[in-house]
C-alpha cells in the first residue's frame, strides 16, 4: 500500500509492464477554491482494469474526464497510447477518442434516436464507407455483445436503467476501442443488475482484451473486476493494492470502503 | 447594478465567440446534410400553421383597426396598400420572428441544454463526433434559412386575411385587392424587410443554441435556457429591427 503517494509504482499483480495510460501530478481547481485534484498520478497497464475508489466529490470522474479531453486539467500530464493528450490538437485528440471508450454514470443515450440509431450513428460518423447491410450487422454484433438485441427498435425512454447502461455500453463497444473508461456503470441499479453489468465488465475484457478504468462506490463490482484498485482523497492517491490487500489495509478510513 | 452589467458584457463576449465558431464551422466538412434538411423540418414545416394562423390575424385586425381613420379621411381606396406595406415591412416580419423565437429559440434551448446536463453532448464528444458541427451549425443554419420563408409565407397569408377584413364592410373583388396593392408596392419595400429577417433567422436559431449549449448541469437550467432563449431573443429581434429600420432610413 502507498500513502498521500506523487508517482504509482506498475502493479504488483500485472502480468506485463506497458502502460498505456499514465498521468502525472494532475490538478484541477473549480471556481476560486475547489480543489478536486492535488496532484493525481497513476499508471494504467495495457489489459488491466484499474479501479478507483473515493468518496463523492473526491475527483474520480474529473480524473477520466481528464484523460477523454472532456474537462481540461490546470497542471499535471496525461499519457495515453505515448501521446500527451493535453497537448494535442481537437483532430489529433478525435484520432485517440476513437480508441477510448466511455460509459457515463446515465447512459447518455441520444433520446431522440432509437437504439438501433444510438448505435449507428456513432458508426456512421467514423465509417462513412460502410453499407447499410454493414452497418445493421456491426449494430446487431455490438447487442449482441450486451445480450440486448431485442431492444433495437426501442426508444431510450422505453429502456430500464440497467438496460440503457446495456446499450451505452454497447454504443461505446461499436468503435472496438483499446481502452474503456466507465463511470460508475452500478450506479442506481438493484443488487442482480448491478451484477450482471459487472460480470459483462468482464466479459468485454476477456474477450476484447480490453484496458479499463472502473469509477464505482460498488464494492462488489470492484471486487468482480479490478486487477487493482486505488483510492482517492483530499484530491491525491492514498491507498493502492489488490482489493485482499486494501480489505485488509491498516488504515481504517480505507477499510471502510470494504466494510 | 455593476455585477450585472459585468455579467452582461460577459455573455454577450461569449455569445460572440460562441457565433464566431458557426462561421469557422458552416464551411468546414463534413457536412450535416440529413440533420439540416430534418431541422429545416422541425422549424420550417412544422412552424406553418402557427405562422398562418398568426399571419391571417395580423392582415384582418391591421385592416378593422385600420379603415375607421381611412373612412373619416375618405382614403378607403388606400387600405390594401396601407395593410400590405405595413405587413410587408414591418408588422409580418417582427411578429413571425417573435413567434419564432418563442417557439423555436425555447425549444432549442430545452433540446440542447436537456441534451447538456444527460452529458449526450459530453457522449457526442467523447465519441469523437462534434457536436458544435452536428447540432449548432444545422439549427443556426435551418433558422436562417426557414425563418425568411416563413415571413413570406406570414406575408402572404397576412394579405388573405386583410382581404377578409375589407370584404367584412364592403365588397372587393380579389383581383383588384391585388393589384391595388401591387400598385402600392416597390421593390425597396421588400429587399430591406427581407434582409433583416436572415438576421432574425440567425440570431434566434443561435441564441437557441448558446444558452442550451451552456445550460449548467441540473434539470433546473434547462428550463432557465429555454426561458433565457426567447427572452434574449425577443430582445434582439427588437434591437435588430432598430438598427434595420435605421440603416433603411439612411440609403433608401
Amino acid at each position: 500500500m502507498i500513502k498521500e503517494k506523487e508517482n504509482t509504482e506498475p502493479a504488483k499483480k500485472s502480468k506485463k509492464q506497458d502502460p498505456i495510460i499514465v498521468i502525472k501530478d494532475l490538478h484541477k481547481t473549480f471556481g476560486k477554491d475547489n480543489k478536486v485534484l492535488q496532484g493525481v498520478s497513476l499508471t494504467v497497464n495495457k489489459g488491466e482494469d484499474l479501479v478507483i475508489l473515493g468518496r463523492s466529490g473526491s475527483g474520480k470522474s474529473v480524473t477520466i474526464k481528464c484523460i477523454v479531453g472532456l474537462i481540461e486539467p490546470d497542471k499535471g500530464e496525461i499519457k495515453v497510447f505515448d501521446e500527451n493528450v493535453l497537448n494535442l490538437s481537437k483532430p489529433e485528440l478525435n484520432v485517440i477518442r476513437v480508441r477510448i471508450g466511455f460509459l457515463f454514470q446515465s447512459g447518455a443515450l441520444y433520446d431522440s434516436m432509437s437504439v438501433r440509431e444510438n448505435l449507428a450513428f456513432t458508426l456512421k460518423k467514423h465509417k462513412r464507407d460502410l453499407t447499410p447491410e454493414e452497418v445493421e450487422s456491426e449494430v446487431m454484433e455490438a447487442l449482441d455483445n450486451v445480450g440486448l438485441s431485442d431492444a433495437i427498435d426501442k426508444m431510450p425512454s422505453e429502456l430500464s436503467g440497467g438496460m440503457q447502461k446495456r446499450i451505452g455500453l454497447a454504443r461505446t463497444l461499436i468503435l472496438k476501442p483499446e481502452i474503456i473508461l466507465y463511470d460508475e456503470p452500478t450506479t442506481g441499479l438493484d443488487t442482480i443488475t448491478s451484477r450482471e453489468i459487472s460480470e459483462l465488465i468482464l466479459d468485454i475484457k476477456h474477450k476484447r482484451k480490453t484496458t479499463s478504468i472502473i469509477i464505482t462506490h460498488d464494492m462488489a463490482c470492484a471486487k468482480l473486476t479490478a486487477d487493482r484498485i486505488m483510492v482517492l482523497k483530499d484530491g491525491v492517491i492514498h491507498a493502492e493494492g489488490t482489493y485482499e490487500e486494501l480489505e485488509k489495509d491498516e488504515d481504517e478510513w480505507v477499510r471502510s470502503f470494504f466494510q | 447594478m455593476i455585477l450585472t452589467l459585468k455579467n452582461t458584457f460577459a455573455e454577450i463576449g461569449n455569445a460572440t465567440v460562441f457565433a464566431k465558431q458557426f462561421f469557422k464551422e458552416v464551411f468546414v466538412p463534413p457536412y450535416e446534410t440529413k440533420e439540416f434538411l430534418k431541422q429545416c423540418y422541425v422549424i420550417g414545416y412544422k412552424s406553418l400553421p402557427l405562422v398562418a394562423i398568426t399571419g391571417f390575424i395580423m392582415g384582418l385586425v391591421l385592416t378593422l383597426q385600420s379603415r375607421p381613420t381611412l373612412v373619416k379621411f375618405g382614403a378607403e381606396s388606400w387600405l390594401p396598400g396601407m395593410v400590405a406595406l405595413s405587413l410587408i415591412r414591418e408588422i409580418a416580419p417582427v411578429i413571425t420572428a417573435l413567434i419564432c423565437a418563442g417557439k423555436i429559440s425555447s425549444g432549442i434551448g430545452a433540446e440542447l441544454g436537456s441534451m447538456k446536463v444527460t452529458e449526450q453532448i459530453d457522449a457526442m464528444e467523447v465519441s469523437a463526433i462534434n457536436p458544435y458541427n452536428y447540432l449548432v451549425v444545422t439549427r443556426i443554419l435551418a433558422c436562417t434559412l426557414m425563418v425568411p420563408i416563413l415571413v413570406f409565407f406570414a406575408d402572404a397569408v397576412g394579405i388573405i386575411g386583410g382581404y377578409v377584413g375589407i370584404n367584412i364592410h364592403g365588397d372587393v373583388n380579389f383581383y383588384r385587392y391585388l393589384t391595388q396593392i401591387l400598385q402600392s408596392l416597390e421593390f425597396l419595400d421588400i429587399i430591406p424587410a427581407t434582409v433583416k429577417t436572415f438576421f432574425f433567422g440567425f440570431f434566434i436559431g443561435m441564441i437557441g443554441c448558446y444558452k442550451g449549449f451552456n445550460a449548467s448541469n441540473g434539470t433546473e437550467s434547462v428550463g432557465k435556457a429555454a426561458n433565457s432563449a426567447v427572452v434574449t431573443a425577443s430582445l434582439t429581434i427588437f434591437i435588430i429591427d432598430m438598427v434595420a429600420v435605421q440603416i433603411t432610413d439612411l440609403f433608401f
